[in-house]
């Protein structure tokens, strides 16, 4: 059970990017995300010099490129809407390769398509070089209120609990000669998830009543955190301020 | 761990409208945060924890009923019934946040609007149901567990409409919204029927085995009384 240290996203490595105090990557991340939304889907080059920036991230992280875009096809169930758009937007039509466009909706669908991806792009560089407790410490750090970093907390460790109670239960039913294939798998998760649930719940308040014993009070204590230096929001402040800067010379130059 | 659900992405609804969102749903969740404190004891923190964690866990089976429009179970109702809708409301918007940092599920420009569907109108839309329906229904475990699902499906198809609400309002593109009205709804009602049944057994189970732990039930709980006698 000493798992839960790391969650899939997080790539161990020795990089800058992993070094940083967790808040303030948090903060970079949600400012950079914040000016890219802002941005007109019109502005295309400015699109181009986000994704630049990315670029430079994802060297500075020493994140291997093709293990982050294999990563970035979690957004493809919402392209799916993206490409249905130009079909059916409504308003003026531009004819290509024999199909019936409208503008307004290769527009949305470029909107959706170049922020989405830009979107993720950023929240897996983050998620690569933070584990999730540095993750809750951050947001900690950030003044989040403690009933949310406490029940986070919790559900971070208890995923755990329940994926290995759950796989206890499966092996059990194994070993009793229950061997369903395929749908008829169902079956026995659906008669079975109140008690995945209740005994997961009682592993749980075990660990919890453990926790508590050892002095646990609702906050994580702080082992060898330090706050973030000035130094260190000032090399984090370079993406937001970077990409402030591209919005506001393509408005300034279109 | 395999993440395929996606809440509303960056981009899909415009700027001013999700920071409209953004300031209701903080300031609504501003109010659970107060009301929680009172509700978060020794009993209930890890139930939280553990309500999370399972709603996290069903949130990641994502259903593609239609094509481009896919949904996935919420999971607000059974947070309301185990802890209550103050914690309930905060579990979701915790799942939902942490999908959005680590995950990359759903757009952080977007929190407003996802915590908005999911955590408020659909926990607000459970709990109301949920409150009336324990009181006409037979308290025992069949009842709460028809009571889970009559109040999973409606929530969840509330939730869905939230989200054609907020597309009215600040949609990047015109997509008619009719369509999209009857799309999502067509979808998330077999999505709730999904849900329902999830959220009538596991509520079902925890109230036979220990009822102590359900939230709906504790205002018709009886007072605890001990037998000192029998125990020594």
């Amino acid at each position: 059970m000493g798992a839960g240290h790391a969650h899939p996203l997080y790539l161990d490595r020795a990089g800058r990017l992993h070094r940083l105090a967790p808040e303030v990557k948090i903060a970079a991340v949600l400012l950079f995300t914040i000016v890219v939304v802002l941005t007109p889907p019109t502005e295309f080059a400015a699109f181009g010099g986000y994704l630049l920036l990315l670029a430079g991230v994802t060297a500075a992280a020493r994140v291997p490129v093709p293990w982050l875009l294999k990563r970035a096809t979690i957004e493809l169930p919402f392209v799916l809407l993206a490409v249905v758009l130009p079909f059916a937007g409504h308003g003026e039509r531009v004819d290509w390769l024999g199909m019936s466009l409208s503008i307004d909706g290769l527009h949305g669908a470029w909107n959706i398509f170049a922020k989405g991806t830009l979107g993720v792009l950023a929240s897996l560089l983050l998620a690569a070089t933070t584990t999730m407790r540095d993750l809750i410490v951050g947001l900690d750090r950030l003044r989040v209120p403690s009933v949310f970093t406490q029940i986070a907390t919790f559900m971070l460790r208890y995923i755990d609990v329940l994926a290995d109670d759950a796989r206890r239960m499966r092996i059990a039913r194994l070993s009793r000669g229950y061997d369903p294939r395929f749908l008829w798998q169902v079956k026995a998760f659906a008669v079975g998830v109140g008690s995945l649930f209740l005994r997961s719940y009682e592993r749980g308040e075990r660990v919890y009543l453990a926790m508590v014993s050892r002095g646990y009070t609702g906050r994580l204590p702080v082992v060898a955190g330090r706050r973030a230096a000035p130094r260190e929001w000032m090399v984090s402040a370079a993406l937001p301020v970077a990409s402030a800067g591209i919005a506001v010379a393509a408005a300034v130059l279109a | 761990m395999d993440a395929q659900a996606m809440h509303i992405a960056n981009g899909i609804v415009n700027g001013p409208v999700s920071a409209i969102f953004v300031v209701f749903a903080v300031a609504v969740l501003a109010v659970c945060v107060w009301k929680a404190q009172a509700d978060l004891d020794d009993r209930l923190a890890p139930m939280a924890g553990l309500v999370a964690a399972f709603i996290f866990a069903v949130q990641m089976l994502n259903f593609q009923v239609l094509p481009g429009v896919s949904g996935h179970l919420l999971g607000g109702t059974l947070a309301v019934i185990l802890v209550g809708p103050w914690v309930g409301a905060l579990c979701v918007s915790t799942v939902l946040i942490v999908q959005c940092l680590l995950f990359a599920d759903g757009g952080l420009t977007a929190i407003g609007l996802n915590i908005t569907n999911m955590a408020i109108l659909g926990t607000a839309a459970g709990y109301l149901l949920v409150a009336g329906l324990v009181r006409l229904l037979p308290k025992n475990p069949y009842g709460l567990g028809v009571t889970a699902f009559i109040a999973s499906v409606v929530s969840v198809v509330v939730a869905s409409q939230g989200f054609v609400l907020e597309y009215a309002l600040g949609g990047t593109t015109q997509l008619s919204l009719p369509w999209i009205s009857g799309t999502m709804a067509g979808t998330h009602v077999l999505i709730g029927i999904g849900e329902g049944l999830i959220a009538a057994t596991t509520v079902a189970t925890v109230a036979r085995v220990r009822p102590d732990l359900v939230y709906a039930l504790r205002t018709f709980r009886k007072p605890v009384t001990v037998d000192v006698e029998a125990v020594a």
